[in-house]
């Protein structure tokens, strides 16, 4: 992706230094040789000006929608994320980042990735709004308070690279910053199992969703008739509404925090608000373990 | 033609070449100043709907508790205001003086009553417990329980534009009301006449205008939930 | 028009706008244009001054990679301080409120701006908005940056925000009242026989600033006034647990700020066009295309605000549709260069000083312009968005291109505001140095930007030291350029020799009376016949 940036860049670099120059060029050119008291030829030709300006608007009218294009392309894919990306929960305060592997381990400041895997990052923040800018791999998000943004990238090269906040944060925001360490995937693996064996965050989640009593309603075994959670995630969901959303982070933390603003279609708007009794990192485990259920299957109902 | 002119209105400003160009320039100069105000009440409307989009129920609970009864009378009584200014500027085209004074006392007075509706409103509502940042608390919007307290507490956002919108409406309306005074005591001293009535003119337009915003933030505010 | 003329004949002919009251009420309750753009132009050098002063204190911290020279807190509350002053306080009032007001009356032959007291109460509103912002200084300074972004500014900075806000917000009416005046006065208040298309560039450039100016200002006084309730009531209106939305700030924000980039650069464009048309001694090329291009500028500024968001988590489409009219910006900005290049083709030229600030000008616009091409790519901009590189683009816009076109036109038109002239040598080499000491200051952080060093750091990495040494070294010259001419111009008060009411020989109503004007600028109210730029050989053989 960097690449492709670059390309840009650099085709931009290449159009600014011509026009840059063809100005500076034509300007001291004329400075010379039209010097007052020069014996230049001033005649001027009696041809209006109207075919020249309607070049010089069209020439950089066609000029500047082609690099629209080109720029708009690329940013599609620094967009979207690939498919068989693995997730990093990253809670950005100030003035610290938090990130979490799937697996469960925690890192501050520090994010170690393997070389070669896509890597798509869900953020939120708890206070202000930071911004998450690995300047290697061009990529900057917001992060936002009380909202999921997203970014992925895929490290191409292994190595130690600059992460820092680009969103002015508080006092200390250039101390803000961290590192994002890519390792060889062999590396990576042993990374992870070194140290303690925490639990994953899904499984974290899982907890979570037995002791918050969810399990209770949510269970294929229990007596209250709430929607079962299986294969859910990024699948679309029909409401009570007639509308159908997609069921992403952003639906399902509203669902825990505003069970009764989107109700499923075909249930009764019975489960209480979460608002209060769990935060933000419960949150992202909670979702952690959603995700993780039946990833693939699309259980019927 | 410009040195009748100039010889003859004790009017015209030095600046000026006749009374026309004066007049013309104070007229759009007024009419700008209310693409200004559309503007700035512009960006207050852009923020009231997306808040409305992002909470429509809490706006909907919050808006039940205005007294469309009064509203709708202050709307009237507003209205009526809009149409004393017209008649008193039209009696400054003729040049009527005893017409202008009268109908400008009346639009005054209008416009005072308005304000005192309004106050009562206001009161009702301090009472109520439903000023945001100084003595909110929703429990007087009887929110049905299966209303989820997060959408109870955003009410307060409703109530933070309802005060803060028709806080600023009533701002210009006290503004508008000070104009008046000064003009009723131009317009008693004879000084508008049918060559001579620009003041008269422009402060209309600016009633006109606080009016109109009043159009808007009547049914933003009071006629949210009234359909059901 | 007799009567007019006989009224104005009847003052004694050497008595001008400077000489015609004495004392010092006699300029605090002036209606007079002349004089108000002068009592402009000493506020905002002094709050010029003011943000330089902030500007070096950072050059200073940022030449070594750690915390030395001030506290992080002070480093913020300065970085706040530069903006705050320099954008508010200094860059939209600078060409509009001081020459504008000066100008824009003389340039279509009317004898003041239509709502002379309005004027002065414009200059009012500014003051006691700075002295709100000045208050805010001294109750302990501000840290959220000139964006005041939510929720940062409404719950957690600890410092004197609603002073600042308030001061912003009073300093808006001051825009306002200017802008309105410069509108009805161009539109009811012309000289028989100016026309629209005569009228000269730098009166279509105040024309398309004032539109900006009447409509955009009111948007970010509702996002001030936005700011002040929230933060004094904690109503949460800009907090997201409560149902609010930061972004919501933002729209606000640069809904009027980004429009006013273009209150800065206009004005500046239009001082340009004046310049090299007289020392090229021709015609604007294309002078039909050049006012319609700074309308199309004007109004294509207000619908690209998003450009500023698009890593704020904004939809993507919307993002796309503010790229494609950010790239819009760049034709008519385009057609500004072609044109003015077209312009000195077969002119006659000469160097004086207002045509090297003219000229340089053209060159940093030139590179301003084309980095704003790579910020309005949506996929550059993700990686130098809030970096150095952006603070360097707008630093060439907005110092490089606007101040140098103030200090254009101030030198251009000072022996019209003050009867006397400058000193030529001194002139060309604050010029000189300004050019210099610019591109030697903000070249480095381009480079910086796209290497990845954010904007509002304290404290960076050590590898990107040596350019911001290199950064701080043109920072010192930029400061002497800039030193340079408040002392020569002031003495100039003085000692600078007296000149006639057209010591560049060129064409322009503002030309045609004496200077400095006298008190209601022209005798006789002049009758326009030709139009602008009607230079010609014979007007050269003086």
């Amino acid at each position: 992706m960097a690449g492709r940036v670059d390309a840009i860049f650099l085709a931009l670099i290449a159009f600014s230094l011509f026009f840059t120059f063809a100005i500076c060029f034509l300007i001291i050119y004329f400075a010379v040789k039209y010097r007052r008291g020069s014996k230049a030829d001033r005649t001027t030709t009696a041809h209006s000006g109207a075919l020249m300006e309607f070049l010089w608007v069209f020439i950089p009218f066609v000029i500047v929608m082609g690099l629209f294009v080109w720029a708009t392309i690329v940013y599609y894919h620094q967009y979207r994320a690939p498919d068989d990306a693995f997730e990093i929960y990253v809670l950005g305060r100030q003035w610290m980042w938090e990130l979490k592997h799937p697996e469960g381990k925690k890192e501050i400041n520090e994010l170690h990735v393997p070389l070669g895997r896509a890597v798509r990052l869900t953020m939120t923040s708890q206070d202000v709004i930071h911004s998450f800018y690995v300047p290697a791999f061009r990529i900057k998000q917001d992060v936002l308070p009380e909202r999921y943004t997203s970014v992925w990238f895929r490290p191409t090269k292994t190595g130690t690279y600059h992460l820092f906040c680009a969103e002015y944060c508080g006092t200390r925001h250039s101390g803000m910053i961290g590192s994002v360490i890519v390792m060889d995937p062999v590396d990576y693996e042993s990374w992870l199992a070194n140290g303690l064996e925490p639990e994953s965050m899904a499984a974290s989640g899982a907890k979570l969703f037995r002791t918050l009593g969810c399990s209770g309603c949510h269970d294929v075994n229990s007596t209250v008739r709430a929607p079962l959670l299986d294969g859910v995630y990024g699948h679309p969901v029909p409401l009570e509404t007639g509308q159908i959303v997609t069921a992403d982070e952003r639906y399902v933390r509203d669902s825990i925090l505003l069970p009764k603003s989107q109700v499923v279609a075909g249930f009764k708007p019975v489960m209480p608000t979460f608002q209060g009794r769990i935060d933000e990192d419960e949150l992202l485990k909670v979702i952690a373990y959603i995700k993780s259920l039946g990833k693939n299957v699309r259980v019927e109902r | 033609m410009t040195d009748v002119a100039h010889a003859s209105s004790p009017h015209l400003a030095h600046h000026f070449e006749d009374m026309g160009q004066q007049r013309a320039s104070a007229s759009l100069g007024m009419w700008t100043f209310l693409g200004t105000e559309v503007m700035f009440f512009g960006g207050l409307f852009a923020a009231y709907c997306a808040y409305r989009f992002s909470s429509p129920d809490a706006f909907r609970i919050a808006s039940r508790h205005l007294s469309v009864l009064l509203g709708s009378i202050n709307t009237a009584v507003l209205l009526t205001s809009s149409l004393t200014v017209a008649l008193a500027v039209r009696a400054g085209q003729t040049g009527d003086r005893k017409e202008q004074v009268r109908y400008l006392l009346l639009t005054m007075l209008l416009g005072v009553a308005f304000l005192g509706i309004k106050a009562v409103e206001y009161s009702m509502e301090f009472k109520d417990h439903l000023v945001p940042g100084w003595n909110f608390s929703y429990s007087v919007l009887h929110i049905p329980s299966d209303v989820p307290e997060r959408t109870a507490e955003r009410t307060e956002l409703f109530f933070v534009f309802y005060f803060f919108m028709t806080g600023l409406h009533a701002l210009h309306m006290i503004i508008g009301i000070g104009v008046f005074a000064w003009i009723t005591h131009r317009a008693r001293r004879g000084e508008f006449t049918p060559e001579y009535h620009t003041p008269l003119e422009c402060s209309g337009l600016y009633w006109h205008f606080v009016d109109i915003v009043w159009v808007f933030l009547y049914p933003l505010l009071y006629l949210v939930d009234l359909h059901k | 028009m007799s009567a007019t003329i006989e009224e104005v004949e009847t003052q004694r002919t050497e008595e001008n706008y400077l000489t015609a009251d004495y004392g010092i009420w006699s300029w605090f309750f002036t209606t007079d244009h002349k004089r108000i753009g002068i009592m402009y132009m000493i506020s905002i050098t002094f709050f010029f001054f003011l943000g330089g002063a902030a500007a070096t204190l950072m050059r200073l911290e940022l030449m070594t990679p750690g915390g030395d020279v001030v506290q992080a807190e002070t480093y913020n509350k300065l970085f706040t301080l530069h903006g705050v002053m320099m954008i508010f306080f200094f860059l939209v009032p600078s060409i509009p409120a001081v020459l504008g007001n000066f100008l824009l009356p003389i340039m279509i032959g009317a004898r003041d701006l239509a709502f002379p007291k309005i004027n002065l109460a414009s200059w009012y509103f500014y003051m006691v908005g700075g002295l709100f912002t000045v208050w805010a200084i001294l109750a302990g300074g501000v840290d959220t940056g000139w964006t005041f972004y939510t929720p940062y500014s409404t719950m957690f900075s600890n410092t004197s925000v609603i002073l600042a806000v308030v001061g912003v917000f009073i300093n808006g009416f001051s825009s306002i009242f200017t802008g309105l005046n410069f509108l009805v006065t161009v539109h009811k208040m012309r000289a028989p026989g100016m026309t629209w298309f005569r009228l000269p560039l730098f009166v279509w450039a105040m024309y398309a600033t004032s539109i900006i100016l009447v409509l955009a200002t009111p948007v970010i006084a509702v996002a001030m006034f936005l700011i002040i309730l929230e933060r004094s009531f904690g109503v949460g209106i800009f907090n997201p647990k409560l149902g609010g939305d930061p972004i919501l700030f933002q729209h606000l924000f640069w809904f009027y700020s980004h429009p006013v980039v273009y209150v800065m650069i206009l004005p500046g464009m239009g001082v340009v066009s004046e310049i090299v048309a007289c020392f090229a001694r021709r015609a604007v090329f294309g002078y039909k295309f050049m006012a319609y291009a700074l309308l199309a500028i004007a109004v294509i500024g207000f619908l690209v605000w998003g450009h500023h968001m698009f890593v704020s988590g904004q939809s993507m489409y919307g993002s796309m549709v503010f790229s494609m009219l950010s790239f819009l910006v760049a034709i008519p900005s385009a057609i500004k260069i072609f044109n003015w290049t077209a312009t000195i083709h077969k002119g006659s030229l000469s160097f004086d000083t207002p045509m090297l600030y003219a000229l340089g000008f053209i060159g940093l616009f030139t590179i301003g312009g084309l980095t704003g091409l790579m910020l309005a790519s949506l996929a550059i901009d993700v990686h130098v968005h809030d970096t150095y590189f952006v603070v360097a683009h707008f630093h060439y816009i907005m110092v490089g291109s606007a101040v140098m076109a103030y200090l254009g036109g101030l030198h251009f038109w000072w022996p019209k505001m003050t009867g006397r002239m400058y000193p030529e040598i001194w002139g060309k080499l604050s010029a000189l140095v300004v050019f210099v000491g610019f591109n030697l200051t903000f070249f480095p952080q381009f480079v910086l930007g796209y290497l990845g060093m954010p904007r509002r750091y304290y404290e960076y990495p050590a590898e990107f030291q040596v350019l911001n040494v290199m950064s701080t070294a043109g920072a010192s010259i930029l400061a002497v350029g800039y030193v340079l001419p408040l002392i020569y111009l002031v003495l100039s008060l003085w000692l600078g020799p007296k000149v006639g009411s057209n010591p560049w020989n060129a064409t322009g109503l503002e030309w045609q009376t004496s200077s400095p004007p006298p008190k209601h600028n022209f005798d006789v109210t002049p009758v326009v016949k030709e139009p602008p730029y009607a230079y010609s050989e014979e007007r050269n053989l003086t």
